[in-house]
């Protein structure tokens, strides 16, 4: 499908409701929402505030659903949003934003500012005004199943290897089971630890659980590249495969914004609820804890901080969970000022991290500066946190400031004191 | 027409013209934004205490945690301007006897004095947040001709409400006049700009709780 500025145009038409029509009609240009975001309180560019990051949508919304503006185009008066423009706004609407949603929670009049960035990213996808490096991540999830382009055969050979590893089989598309393990690539490739930890935890627990061959990735690039008619698609494949295998639940991985896909725009977008109950990783874990079931055989000593990564946390909902595990295994656990839903982003997500010009890598890394201040003011040399996409994005930042903090998952965290 | 006919005219046929455009208008701009509606949502809720569309309404009319640190002047001058509005529009006597002649409600005021230092006050608070607004790259880059013209017809009724009281500059009835005539202009503008976020703010807020609350996110 080529993407054209008539499609971009009739999209942000299209995602216009009461609630976008309401937050640009009560917006009084107060500029809080910059004291908010990372990418503001790390440049002073105040072009990174997020409402101005919003102007092609409300200028649509003004020009199409308001009296006023529709009599202004009339006599000539609007500026249209044209190609020039989209482009303009692309690193405004990609590189400089990760949908972490902090912008949200400081509005005075209420408006749910990442709501609307996430809808304008509708607009941009079907203009054609999108980073290169989300648009490929893109193509290959939908055309090959990753956005790593990472096939089964690969993928069924890393399962292997985590078998050897604990001695515990991973079961593949067995019907039946408790639940259905989705992953993402990054985790595949970058963290396979995390799938051994899992198998520990399942046979500790005597759950069972199984991988779909044909649909263990999590991540929706669709939904980062604001492409729902692709979101839809790759979140069927879950959809199916899960109701073919008849699972009670799915298990999101870490990966926030996998979680978001999957369990928050996933029923969504197929226009129906599911069959079947979506659970965050942690949200398990959380449920033995609870339970009893995770019992630790010692604890990590080290002083740490907990990053809680945007889309699991502050906007996923996760909010007890991720610090009544880490008090479970670490004895030095040392809560940040900005915790929990209002924890700073790690600067790469919502696409973010895809995209590789010279400066968005540059802008990412002057946004971590944020999460190296709450580091250093902690005073500690470990960070937890539970999240492929963070990790990545935060173990780059670690190398670009020649920082020798240790970062840990904190699911492998738990396996690996759990006891035996 | 000399100060009395137009003093006459803003009381009658002006105010007339002034409240026809504001109820008129605001029931309009309200079915244009909310009659959009929105999808519902198909993902099964979360519950989480102190998540909802109400207890965002409250929660957003105070700082978030750190803000008031990072903006005091928004939020301390915010607050001072819009409290020392609401006390002079609503508990000045005459305004009360206005609001009496036209719904039959009424309430105590507070003595003119008060309301004279609190219309004082208010101005100040004024002044300090639009030179916050000229000051702040933020708040500069991005003002538009609207928030300028906001800010103006904001201004005006207060300052020549308390100039006609204080009997400064012009003649009484020529600057109640005028202090009518610019309230009027006040009420005929606010639903088509962003002074209409007096009415959606609500709306806004409650919109924000409850798609969050749905995730179990208190916000």
């Amino acid at each position: 499908m080529s993407a054209t500025l008539e499609k971009g145009l009739h999209a942000l038409r299209e995602v216009i409701d009461a609630p976008i029509a309401s937050y640009f009609s009560s917006c009084v240009h107060c500029g809080l929402c910059a004291d908010a975001c990372l990418f503001h309180t790390e440049t002073g560019d105040p072009r990174y505030t997020p409402i101005y990051k919003l102007e092609p949508l409300r200028r649509v919304y003004e020009q199409e659903y308001t009296l006023l503006g529709r009599v202004k185009k009339l006599v000539g008066l609007a500026k249209p949003v044209d190609d020039a423009m989209l482009d303009a706004w692309q690193d405004l609407v990609y590189d400089s934003c990760t949908l972490c949603g902090r912008c949200s929670l400081v509005c005075p009049v209420g408006n749910d500012i990442v709501y609307m960035v996430r809808k304008l990213r509708e607009g941009m996808a079907a203009s054609g005004h999108t980073p290169d490096g989300i648009r490929s991540a893109t193509r290959r999830t939908v055309e090959i199943g990753g956005p790593m382009g990472l096939k089964w055969p690969a993928v069924a050979n890393v399962l292997r290897k985590a078998e050897e590893a604990t001695g515990l089989k991973i079961p593949v598309d067995q019907p039946g089971a408790d639940y259905l393990v989705l992953l993402s690539s990054m985790e595949i490739v970058n963290y396979p630890e995390y799938i051994e930890a899992l198998a520990k935890i399942f046979h500790k627990a005597g759950l069972t659980f199984t991988v779909s061959s044909d649909a263990f990735e999590a991540t929706n690039a669709g939904i980062q590249i604001g492409a729902s008619d692709l979101a839809r698609t790759i979140v069927t494949r879950i959809v199916e495969a899960a109701e073919r295998l008849q699972v009670k639940h799915v298990l999101s991985p870490e990966c926030g914004h996998a979680y978001m896909a999957i369990r928050w725009e996933g029923p969504n977008l197929i226009g129906r609820p599911f069959r079947f109950e979506v659970v965050h990783v942690l949200e398990l874990l959380d449920e033995l804890r609870r339970k009893g079931v995770l019992k630790m055989k010692d604890t990590f000593k080290d002083p740490l901080i907990l990053h809680d990564p945007c889309q699991i946390v502050r906007r996923g909902g996760v909010l007890e969970a991720p610090e009544q595990l880490i008090r479970q295994v670490a004895d030095n656990y040392i809560p940040v000022v900005d915790q929990q839903k209002w924890n700073w982003c790690c600067g790469g997500g919502g696409g973010a991290s895809a995209i590789h010009t010279e400066e968005a890598e540059a802008l990412r890394a002057k946004a971590f500066q944020v999460k190296k201040r709450q580091i250093e003011s902690a005073g500690v040399d470990t960070m937890v946190t539970f999240c492929a996409n963070c990790r990545i994005v935060i173990e780059e930042a670690f190398d670009h400031y020649q920082m020798d903090t240790k970062l840990l998952g904190l699911t492998e965290l738990l396996a690996e004191h759990l006891e035996n | 027409m000399d100060a009395l006919q137009l003093l006459t005219w803003a009381r009658g046929p002006g105010l007339d013209l002034a409240l026809g455009i504001f109820v008129l208008g605001v029931v309009w701009r309200l079915i244009e934004v909310y009659s959009l509606g929105r999808k519902r949502d198909l993902a099964p809720a979360r519950q989480h205490p102190g998540a909802s569309g109400l207890r965002t309404v409250l929660r957003r009319s105070l700082p978030p945690p750190g803000m008031l640190k990072a903006s005091p002047v928004s939020y301390v001058g915010g607050f001072v301007f819009h409290i020392g509005l609401a006390l002079v529009v609503f508990l000045f006597a005459p305004h009360i006897l206005l609001i009496k002649s036209l719904t039959g409600l009424s309430w105590p005021g507070l003595p003119s004095q008060f309301i004279d230092m609190v219309a004082v006050l208010t101005m100040m608070a004024m002044l300090v947040i639009l030179a916050d607004r000229i000051n702040k790259p933020v708040k500069r880059f991005l003002s538009t001709f609207g928030d300028w013209f906001a800010w103006v017809v904001t201004f005006l009724p207060v300052l020549t409400g308390w100039m006609a009281v204080q009997h400064l500059l012009l003649p009484y009835t020529l600057m109640l006049a005028l202090h009518i005539l610019s309230a009027e202009l006040l009420l005929a503008v606010l639903p088509f700009t962003k002074l209409f976020h007096a009415i959606t703010l609500f709306g806004s807020r409650w919109y924000s709780g409850r798609i969050n609350a749905h995730k179990g996110v208190p916000v």
